[in-house]
């Protein structure tokens, strides 16, 4: 070892040295109505009534299909699921902002927007039964679910890479948790973005969980939007229980991608339900904390100021429902009727075209299950679930 | 105790951080909530929150972490939740784990356990059942083990954890909870690098390890008339060659059973070994039973992916009837 005596510096502020630090950040949440129904009316989006009628019908459906398709996979109807109960305003309010042109990478949540833009309700039932062809997102701009945690991110601003190439009007839309921020494959994929100046909105649906750890544990960073300082890209921490406000937001996010500024939005909201069906929340969280965002509830917030601007008269939420619910029993039915699939679709799609060693196991498995049918009792195919 | 491998392994976890004030558990989920297979339960309450940690959604940041406190003295147990979501941190295993002692010629060491679940049959979501026991068993100087059963999960897991080198510790989830046997309270240890003779024969040596174990003796057992010799590899990297040497020599045919796809897979380097050391005792080709050359198919259609006891028999019957 050197004994020799370390040299000591002169106390930091003689040599001033000032480090950077967040607490000299001042990071605004954007919001347009608040909790009582009070609103900014400067902040109102321009929309018209239907608009207005529409993003509480969304927002109710997000809710009504978590709740039926929870019930469903407590019947064992579905794998496990992961609910957005808690997130409609952050879903809708997206989903909303965008366009159907724009490409959406979902992370799992957001049912709403991906029918919204055009994803069969029938597909996303299959999906969550474990059907590979659901994930052929027919009808709308969709990647598959991000279950790999941030993976999709790097992908997204390779989207947005190619729409911009190609001179298109739209961009990539990455929906992420507060989990994600912590993955390389975040910090690789908005680096790269800010360098190319590619049009990708990343969507950070602060949910305060990933699955048992709270945000405070994920990072010692304060918000999510302070990160976007460090890649170069734009950064907005908006009220994800507020509709309008995630609205407004991300519209604002989607002009400044398409100019060339990738944008980081942080909506602070909060998941009410369990990680998936698979997880028991009582086991790290207080009932209280619950409850206390259970009073910030988004459709509530919505509803509030549909009624301080005399919308809601005209808006029959009863009406809404049955139309949602019978929208899901339909869904259910048309899921129900896909036949079992033949173990072809096991070995297909992997290549253009199958090389022979696949093709000969595939003989093998079609071969095997005629001369074994006992094959068939460790075999339980669930096209129903 | 009766133990199932889920309990074997929280054993072995609450045994080795008794005995050595060295030892972190940290990964996502398994302070707080104890994991979500509950293989960390009850640790935080005994151990405190400096040893046992959730940690961010940061795969590379745990396991090169681990590598970092390894090298520091101290004896890091890291949980990867789902072993589908260890390929970002395969870089770690490569690049820092597997090769500290020997790049700096043995001034620096790795002592750690990457646990993490592997395989198919529990209906989870796509990522949550891959196999990848093969490659990792490529990396030189990374030890992998799988056990089969709750005495060899609770010893095996020990052994990992005073291992002077890093050990991948990938855990058969299908069967976490369907076993119950009987094992040691306390500490006892089952060595990594050696494969274990299940039921002796002198028909055909059928190899397999992990959940595939379970299906493998089940296909052994329906088959009258055919003496098996069962072994369990247990440890894919350092292979056990002498085990499975000898019992090929002893019953000249070898079937080899792996949920893993079959190109690539482990049951390749198997056959060469035998093919090395055995080849002219051999009476019939070496069978193997595998996963197909495909993902893990999405669970409506998983169960046809994994091979069950009827595809083993075939093998077996055809290995032995050639």
């Amino acid at each position: 070892m050197d004994d020799s005596p370390r040299t000591v510096p002169p106390a930091a502020a003689d040599i001033g040295v000032d480090p950077l630090s967040q607490g000299d950040l001042e990071i605004e949440t954007y919001r347009v109505v608040r909790s009582d129904g009070s609103f900014d009316a400067e902040r109102v989006p321009d929309l018209d009534d239907e608009d207005f009628r529409d993003l509480y019908r969304w927002m109710l459906l997000q809710r009504i299909y978590d709740e039926r398709a929870t019930k469903l996979q407590r019947r064992g109807r579905l794998g496990t699921i992961a609910s957005g109960h808690g997130q409609e305003a952050s879903i809708i309010g997206s989903g909303y902002a965008l366009s159907r042109d724009d490409w959406i990478f979902p992370y799992g949540r957001e049912a709403g927007a991906l029918l919204l833009h055009g994803l069969s309700m029938r597909d996303l039932l299959l999906y969550w039964r474990g059907i590979e062809d659901a994930s052929r997102m027919e009808g709308a701009n969709v990647f598959g679910m991000a279950i790999s945690i941030g993976s999709h991110i790097p992908l997204a601003t390779g989207k947005a890479w190619g729409l911009e190439l190609d001179g298109e009007d739209a961009i990539a839309f990455a929906n992420l948790g507060d989990g994600a921020t912590s993955t390389g494959a975040f910090h690789e994929g908005l680096n790269f973005a800010g360098v190319l100046g590619v049009p990708a909105v990343f969507f950070c649906q602060n949910n305060q969980y990933a699955i048992s750890l709270p945000f405070d544990e994920q990072t010692n960073a304060e918000t999510v939007a302070q990160k976007a300082l460090a890649y170069g890209v734009d950064g907005i921490r908006v009220d994800g229980n507020d509709v309008l406000a995630v609205y407004n937001a991300v519209s604002t996010a989607r002009e400044r991608a398409l100019e060339g500024t990738p944008v980081l939005v942080e909506a602070v909201t909060y998941r009410r339900s369990a990680h998936t069906t698979s997880d028991d929340p009582t086991r790290y969280r207080s009932g209280d904390e619950v409850d206390e965002w259970e009073e910030r509830d988004p459709l509530a917030r919505y509803r509030a100021f549909l009624e301080r601007t005399g919308r809601w008269g005209a808006i029959d939420e009863d009406a809404i429902r049955e139309e949602v619910e019978s929208e899901f029993d339909e869904a259910v039915d048309a899921a129900d009727a896909v036949e079992e699939r033949g173990i072809e679709e096991l070995f297909a799609y992997l290549h253009e075209e199958m090389p022979p060693e696949l093709e000969r196991q595939l003989e093998e498995l079609r071969d095997l299950l005629e001369e074994r049918p006992d094959m068939y009792e460790f075999i339980e195919q669930r096209p129903k679930g | 105790m009766n133990a199932t491998i889920i309990d074997a392994i929280n054993d072995a976890l609450h045994a080795e951080m008794r005995n050595d004030d060295r030892t972190l558990v940290f990964g996502q989920d398994v302070a707080e909530s104890g994991g979500v297979f509950r293989a960390t339960d009850g640790l935080l309450a005994e151990f405190g929150s400096d040893r046992v940690l959730d940690t961010p959604l940061s795969e590379i940041a745990i396991v090169g972490s681990a590598v970092g406190l390894a090298t520091h003295g101290f004896r890091p147990i890291a949980e990867i939740q789902f072993s589908g979501f260890l390929p970002p941190a395969f870089d770690q295993l490569v690049t820092n784990a597997s090769r500290i002692r020997w790049r700096t010629r043995g001034e620096l060491t790795a002592p750690m356990v990457v646990r993490t679940p592997y395989g198919a049959g529990v209906r989870a979501l796509e990522h949550h059942s891959e196999s990848l026991e093969g490659a990792y068993g490529h990396v030189p100087g990374l030890t992998v083990a799988i056990p089969s059963t709750p005495h060899d999960a609770k010893g095996m897991l020990i052994s990992a954890i005073r291992d002077p080198d890093p050990v991948l510790f990938m855990e058969p989830k299908h069967v976490y909870r369907s076993l119950r046997e009987d094992i040691p309270e306390g500490d006892y240890t089952e060595p990594l690098g050696e494969a274990a003779v299940r039921q002796e024969g002198d028909d055909v040596t059928v190899v397999s390890w992990g959940a595939m174990m379970h299906k493998t003796l089940e296909a052994v057992d329906n088959l009258d008339g055919v003496d098996a010799e069962v072994i369990d590899l247990r440890t894919i990297s350092p292979l056990d060659r002498e085990t499975i040497t000898e019992s090929v020599r002893k019953t000249g045919r070898c079937v080899v059973v792996h949920e893993a796809a079959k190109t690539g897979g482990f049951a390749g380097e198997l056959i060469a070994t035998i093919n090395d050391e055995v080849l002219l005792y051999l009476e019939a080709p070496i069978e193997r039973v595998t996963g197909f050359d495909i993902p893990v198919p999405l669970l409506s259609m998983e169960d046809y992916y994994v091979p069950h006891p009827p595809r083993i028999e075939e093998a077996i019957t055809k290995t032995v009837s050639y």
